[in-house]
């Protein structure tokens, strides 16, 4: 039945993702709501919490001011907190009471912006969707305000050649280590387990340089930069509006994959030269290569712990986010030898990633049932609840925070090949 | 390692490399007015998250099955509240999209979501507790119509109506005392039990180191509470009490609720930190009892266990010298009382933590702000505690023993007492127990981190 979870989780909201992905840009991120959504997500959505401080708030919204339109307590409070803590920008984000109230959250991003000085957009989440809408809406955000535009860029290229700084035969100039910036990475997919240094090494021992990393352990200048790579990869349905976007500004080609199993890494690797040579957008979905079975393989495949050597006889589902699960799916395909791969979605997904069969609408009752058809679930382990007990079904861990948040930290593994 | 964030240029306000001062984040208690010292704008949550949510003060109902009709960000930490504490199977969630909201048929979504949940449950639950949120509120869904719609078709099944509506918290009734007194909306009139006295409105068990146990049952009475409720038969056994204990201040609605619908008489015995107070909570349950105050004082020994509290607490405020204790309130709903007794004895307190000020403590306030005006009253919620320092741990060479979670969090302190809501501590024996928790805390470090960021402290669950 729609809407209804009987006993599976739901996943990291809209909100969550929007602070996701700014959380390390020096920015001060405002959850408009009366509370709850801030300690949702910094206890369950946000590992780093603990360990890095960044400028995440709530708004604290009452009853009073709801019922009352009350903006300009809002707009006080954010421009006396700017003024203590002076963010580099200020992001103002939704929740359902702010959608309810019909909240202008550009109209209030224009006040604050007027009377602080900093850079200010609103996002009009509504805690309605997934994280992967609202990390997706706020790296865009990042790469229509503050990366330059082509023309801009060209004299920044210009300035840095003059003091002998940037990549002199490197990104943007045409040598022969291609400038990568990988777009959509937050710990809701990728969490603090070396995933995203992992992806770093995978394009360094391809002869390619990270531009920027969007958005962990890069800083907002290094994003900025942008427009110097020569194609961008996008990691995760959340990378994909600012790939978008970059393409719109500097018609850089985007590659959609993650770098998961030897082969299909290899193969992202050279789609990655396709795509900067081409100037086209490239996938890992839907490929050449992506039919090919190869068994006995196991070195060679995905990094996650209790998959069956052979799978070329299995009827095997992935539940993640569909980049990744469709990353996955090849490597599980050209690694390992598998024949029938489905995916299930349980976020927003596209179809044009999708293959027949997939699932990306949300029903309980669906999921529980594909579950119990299959013979090997690769999924969170908080799904394993619904596994039929009776059957000989070979359930394969596979954490993910943006579903059971911190609870199976300590069995996460990087899955990300570094080469 | 943390990362200032404030080392970065480019903001147009200016470059800051200090990070911001600490200006409207502490004050002298000498210089306190009012009960809400602070000033609020944007609020920051800090990791400490012993404290109890609705979910689990829920998960105290025996037999019980929880289902929260929400969007799908306020549904996101109750279910992981829930898969924590390994009770998904006791928990269903209906998210509230914006189609549902615009087609305004949200009473029919709730009950026949509620109905596919039931129906496909292994076994009927006893209860059924239903949380609606703020969204149902300002969109004026009739709950009316639901209860009466899901009564008639599960018969078996006690609904419970429930609010998870944070926009309510500044409200005369936010959402946490509205779940404590709805936890017993189900107990139906029953023959009083002359002997049997309750505790209400708790979420922790009153602990053995207290003397009411004994000072009960030697006198002929029995105590029961939903935190030890092992079924829902025991639970409703709640009914036949003569006399309601409230020892937590946001009890005393359900406790009012009960005399209202069951008659049952009830008592406010708030935990205490002062010997005297302690005292007449004794002497006004004997009497409420009928039982003769002096034979109780002697023979619970009260003086004998004040003694030996007394005692551990000048030893250890001796062996604690040049040391700042600091408390906070999820530590304690009285953490000024907390702190007058500490001081009393020889403690050096430096910090409170608190957002606002009981008006139960005024009287202690008055007390402290005499003979010790320069403690720290400190905010939990300021938007600068998100960034500024917590280095008291390193700055006093590692002698900082903190009270509670947040104080831990704050002061970097390894050394910490880890409970909420007073622990259980109760009475005499409470300060007597509470003297060996700092000893142990101030004798070995404590992994601060990993402790403070598990959920509900103590859940039974």
């Amino acid at each position: 039945m729609k809407r209804i979870n009987r006993i599976l989780p739901v996943y990291a909201a809209d909100i969550s993702g929007v602070c996701s992905a700014l959380y390390e840009l020096g920015g001060m991120t405002v959850m408009h709501d009366a509370s709850g959504c801030n300690s949702t997500y910094t206890t369950h959505d946000e590992p780093r919490w603990y360990s890095m401080d960044s400028m995440v708030y709530i708004s604290a919204l009452s009853e009073l001011e709801a019922v009352m339109g009350d903006d300009d307590k809002l707009v006080r409070d954010i421009v006396d907190a700017a003024r203590n803590l002076h963010p580099r920008f200020i992001c103002l984000g939704g929740t359902p009471i702010p959608m309810m109230m019909g909240t202008d959250f550009k109209g209030l991003a224009r006040m604050i912006e007027k009377e602080t000085g900093i850079p200010t957009f609103g996002i009009a989440t509504n805690g309605m969707h997934s994280y992967v809408r609202g990390a997706g809406e706020a790296l865009r955000r990042i790469a229509e305000r503050f990366c330059p535009t082509a023309d801009e860029l060209e004299e920044i290229k210009a300035g840095m050649g003059q003091m002998g700084k940037g990549f002199p035969e490197g990104p943007g100039s045409g040598g022969a280590r291609l400038g990568v910036n990988i777009l959509g990475a937050t710990p809701l997919d990728f969490s603090l387990t070396g995933n995203v240094s992992g992806i770093r090494k995978f394009l360094s021992c391809h002869g390619m340089e990270t531009v920027g990393c969007w958005a962990m352990k890069s800083s907002l200048d290094d994003m900025r930069l942008a427009g110097l790579a020569d194609v961008n990869l996008v990691v995760s349905a959340a990378g994909l509006p600012a790939a978008m976007e970059l393409k719109k500004k500097y018609g850089t080609p985007y590659v959609t994959g993650t770098p998961i199993g030897r082969r299909t890494a290899l193969r992202l690797a050279g789609l990655l030269r396709l795509g900067a040579g081409t100037g086209k957008n490239q996938s890992l979905f839907g490929g050449e290569a992506s039919g090919e079975g190869v068994s006995g393989l196991h070195h060679a495949g995905p990094c996650i712990p209790g998959l069956p050597d052979d799978l070329s006889r299995e009827r095997v589902l992935i539940v993640g986010e569909q980049v990744i699960a469709g990353s996955l799916r090849c490597s599980l395909r050209e690694d390992l030898g598998a024949r029938d791969v489905t995916v299930l979605c349980p976020v927003e997904g596209s179809e044009s990633m999708a293959e027949e069969g997939d699932m990306l609408v949300w029903d309980e009752d669906e999921a529980i049932s594909r579950i119990g058809r299959s013979t090997v679930v690769i999924a969170d382990p908080l799904y394993r609840q619904v596994c039929p007990k009776d059957k000989q079904a070979a359930f394969v861990d596979f954490p993910h925070e943006a579903c059971s948040g911190r609870m199976y930290h300590s069995a996460m593994r990087p899955f990300v090949c570094g080469s | 390692m943390l990362k200032n964030l404030h080392e970065a240029a480019g903001c147009p306000l200016g470059k800051q490399t200090e990070g911001p001062d600490a200006k409207g984040t502490a004050t002298e208690l000498a210089a306190l007015s009012g009960l809400a010292p602070f000033t609020y704008g944007l609020e920051y949550s800090a990791p400490a998250r012993g404290g109890w949510t609705i979910v689990h003060i829920g998960m105290l109902l025996p037999e019980s099955h929880q289902v929260f009709v929400c969007a799908q960000s306020c549904l996101r930490g109750v279910v992981l509240s829930a898969a924590e504490l390994n009770d998904s199977d006791r928990f269903s969630t209906i998210t509230v999209d914006e189609e549902s909201v615009l087609d305004g048929n949200c009473e029919e979504i709730i009950i026949e979501g509620i109905t596919h949940i039931l129906e496909g449950l292994p076994k009927l639950p006893k209860a059924l507790l239903l949380f609606t949120s703020c969204i149902h509120h300002f969109l004026g869904t009739d709950m009316k119509l639901v209860f009466g719609e899901l009564d008639r078709r599960f018969t078996q099944v006690g609904f419970v109506q429930c609010w998870m509506n944070p926009i309510m918290r500044k409200t005369k009734m936010p959402p946490d005392p509205f779940m404590r007194k709805q936890l017993y909306s189900l107990l139906r009139p029953a023959r009083t039990d002359r002997r049997q006295v309750n505790i209400i409105g708790s979420n922790l068990a009153i602990r053995e180191s207290s003397e009411l146990y004994r000072g009960l049952k030697e006198n002929g009475f029995f105590l029961k509470d939903i935190c030890t409720c092992r079924n829902f038969e025991e639970y409703q056994e709640m009914a036949s009490a003569r006399l309601n204990i409230v020892t937590h201040p946001l009890g005393r609605p359900a406790a009012r609720e009960l005399k209202e619908r069951l008659g049952q008489e009830w008592v406010y015995l708030p935990v205490s930190y002062d010997w005297d107070e302690i005292g007449e909570h004794w002497k006004c349950l004997s009497d409420l009892l009928e039982l003769d105050w002096d034979c109780v004082w002697k023979s619970l020994k009260l003086w004998d266990i004040r003694k030996k509290a007394e005692e551990a607490l000048i030893r250890l405020a001796h062996m604690l010298e040049g040391w700042s204790v600091v408390i906070d309130y999820t530590a304690s709903s009285r953490p000024f009382g907390m702190a007058r007794l500490l001081t009393r004895y020889g403690f050096r307190v430096d910090r409170i933590y608190a957002d606002t000020i009981s008006p139960e403590e005024e009287d202690t306030i008055a007390f402290l702000k005499e003979r010790c005006p320069h403690i720290l009253v400190c905010p939990t919620v300021h938007h600068k505690m998100a960034v500024l320092p917590r280095g008291l741990y390193e700055e006093s060479g590692g002698r900082v023993l903190a009270i509670g979670q947040k104080a831990a969090y704050f002061t970097g302190t390894p050394h910490f007492v880890n409970m909420v809501e007073d622990g259980g501590l109760y009475g005499c024996g409470g300060i007597l127990e509470l003297a060996g928790l700092m000893q142990e805390a101030a004798m070995e470090e404590k992994d601060t981190g990993k402790l403070i960021q598990v959920k509900g402290w103590g859940c039974f669950c």
